[in-house]
């Protein structure tokens, strides 16, 4: 299989699962599509970095949870009637989709930018630790503000708005979820292959030698971290209205960890990867999870097969290794 | 060494350049200068402090003490990726490559770094004619062009070699820092090579860092000998070859 047919496979398959519990009547199937859709994107953005960048970041928790909280605040603002703020600028809430991805978009860009200027000056175990010390900042943090829920978290009853759309028919926003991340997915594969990604990929190999070329990899490092803590950022503001509730767990640990999963059981540095390793993380719980309550043990177990005998995860299973922008 | 240097304008001036490890001094307080249209040596024994010197000039390394001059400017503060983009283009000991690159990509990295174009974020790269074009034309000058498909991990180690001057090449350099460019090679491949290197100083002066005696005196204008972290001798290849104590401290143990 090329690696084009893989992704191919990958969409299909996505869009197989909610159009068969249509028919099939059972929405839940759709919502189960959706939240892959969703976690995957998350996965896309930590893959850029991740895959495509060689940076190990276990804080990607914090990108999402902050798309989270602005989708969750803004709504809950519009529901409430209150504004944001009333000084110096009277700012409400707001129910619309649009805003709100804009919102999360430049709030998860500006959070990485702060994050990643600071951790992207160690590297190793060290950038790993910072990365997911910064996360835990803020998990602690939102546990810890009784505004918006503190660790209850804060609901928001009803799925923001879309031109009119009725978002809360699972097919409708399905295909909300769908086009954005297709979307996305089309900007990164721009990304890694245009000038900055050829940079990109040489910094992960060997950034002596891009230093030598007279690029700074710092700069190319901390541009890449920024898009990546975006993309996961519209993420977790989509995650917010599948499930109408935001809370705390999204920003734990846990939460970075699942993200990493997604791109390793997917195929790190593959465009689609973490859709296919979401779709099989998500699966596994499903049908696992149905058996026994000890089914992460059995996620565990395959995830180590996966990096000690398959590196390219699903896609590099199904379609060869050596595919950076594939 | 200025009745050396006779009235060729001076490239790259280091002056006192000095540089401990722990106890031991790698460099200490070495001077060097390069002039335009050369092929300045630096010779040594293994350990003698050769590659710190060539990584502290190209700025990969921070100096104790020291400054450096380049086009008569102090680029001491600069970082390294930014005197590249002056025109320092530095060559590895040990190849230093984009393993996962084709032969091309690497030439065209090295392209993109000199136009400062790298903060390009929607065109894909593999068919930007202009780049592809430019760093063809450095791969042709080093007789790789017909390679130029190729997967660098899948190339020989000559032709690595060969393709680290290429990049060299890219950086439309006004002076080559190149850290033993012969290293690993066989005589087939030394002597091609100093041809190549033969033509570079045409293009600018060139520090060359060489263990291979016979290239460094088919090649060198002048020599430096550095010994110790410290430099016993600057002059002419006659003037270092009959000097005595280049010869008890370096040359006298492999060309007796």
């Amino acid at each position: 299989m090329t690696p084009r047919l893989a992704s191919t496979a990958v969409v299909l398959l996505l869009l197989a699962v909610p159009l068969a519990g249509t028919i099939l009547n059972e929405p839940w199937l759709i919502t189960l599509a959706t939240r892959v859709a969703i976690l995957g994107l998350a996965g896309v953005g930590l893959n850029l970095v991740l895959g495509y960048g060689g940076m190990v970041s276990l804080g990607h928790a914090a990108y999402f949870g902050i798309g989270g909280y602005v989708a969750g605040i803004l709504a809950h603002h519009a529901l409430e009637g209150h504004p944001l703020m009333a000084w110096p600028v009277a700012l409400g809430g707001t129910d619309s989709m649009i805003v709100i991805w804009l919102v999360a978009i430049v709030c998860g860009a500006l959070l990485a930018l702060l994050i990643g200027s600071l951790s992207l000056r160690t590297t190793g175990v060290y950038f790993i630790m910072i990365t997911l010390a910064f996360a835990q900042m803020i998990y602690y943090f939102t546990i810890s503000w009784p505004a918006y829920g503190g660790e209850d978290g804060l609901p928001i009853y009803v799925r923001n708005s879309l031109f009119g759309l009725d978002t809360m028919d699972p097919m409708t926003f399905f295909m909300i979820v769908f086009v954005v991340l297709v979307i996305v997915i089309f900007l990164v594969s721009r990304v890694v292959q245009s000038n900055f990604g050829l940079a990109l990929n040489a910094v992960r190999q060997n950034e002596a030698r891009v230093r030598s070329v007279g690029i700074g990899g710092f700069r190319i490092r901390l541009v890449a971290f920024v898009m990546s803590g975006a993309i996961t950022a519209l993420a977790g503001a989509l995650f917010v209205d599948l499930n109408r509730f935001v809370s705390p767990s999204m920003l734990s640990w846990h939460t970075s960890g699942e993200i990493m999963i997604f791109v390793i059981l997917g195929g790190v540095a593959r465009l689609w990867g973490p859709i296919a390793g979401a779709a099989l993380y998500v699966f596994l719980e499903q049908v696992l999870g149905s058996m026994t309550e000890h089914w992460q043990f059995w996620v565990g177990l395959l995830l180590i097969v996966v990096v000690l005998h398959a590196r390219g995860g699903i896609m590099g299973f199904t379609s060869g290794r050596h595919s950076h922008g594939g | 060494m200025a009745a050396e240097s006779g009235n060729a304008p001076v490239v790259l001036d280091v002056v006192g350049l000095t540089r401990s490890f722990g106890a031991v001094r790698a460099n200490d307080a070495v001077s060097l200068d390069l002039v335009t249209g050369e092929i300045h040596a630096l010779i040594g024994p293994n350990g003698a402090g050769k590659s710190t010197f060539i990584s502290q000039v190209a700025g990969d390394l921070a100096p104790d003490s020291g400054s450096i001059r380049f086009q008569g400017r102090d680029i001491g503060q600069m970082s390294a990726a930014q005197r590249a983009r002056l025109g320092m283009a530095r060559t590895f000991q040990i190849s230093s490559l984009i393993p996962e690159f084709t032969v091309l990509e690497n030439a065209m990295l090295a392209h993109l770094g000199r136009l400062g174009e790298s903060m390009r974020f929607f065109a894909p790269v593999a068919r930007d004619r202009k780049l592809r074009q430019l760093a063809r034309t450095c791969l042709e000058r080093v007789g790789l062009d017909s390679r130029h498909r190729e997967r660098v991990s899948e190339i020989s180690h000559g032709e690595r070699r060969l393709l680290e001057i290429a990049i060299a090449l890219a950086l439309e350099p006004a002076v080559f820092l190149l850290d033993e460019p012969m290293a690993g090679l066989d005589q087939e491949g030394s002597r091609m090579l100093i041809g190549l290197l033969d033509s570079l100083r045409q293009t600018a002066p060139v520090l060359l860092v060489e263990h291979d005696m016979d290239a460094v005196f088919a090649l060198a204008d002048r020599i430096s000998v550095l010994v110790d972290g410290r430099l016993i001798a600057t002059g002419q290849p006659d003037a270092i070859r009959s000097d005595d104590t280049v010869r008890a401290a370096y040359l006298g143990v492999e060309h007796p």
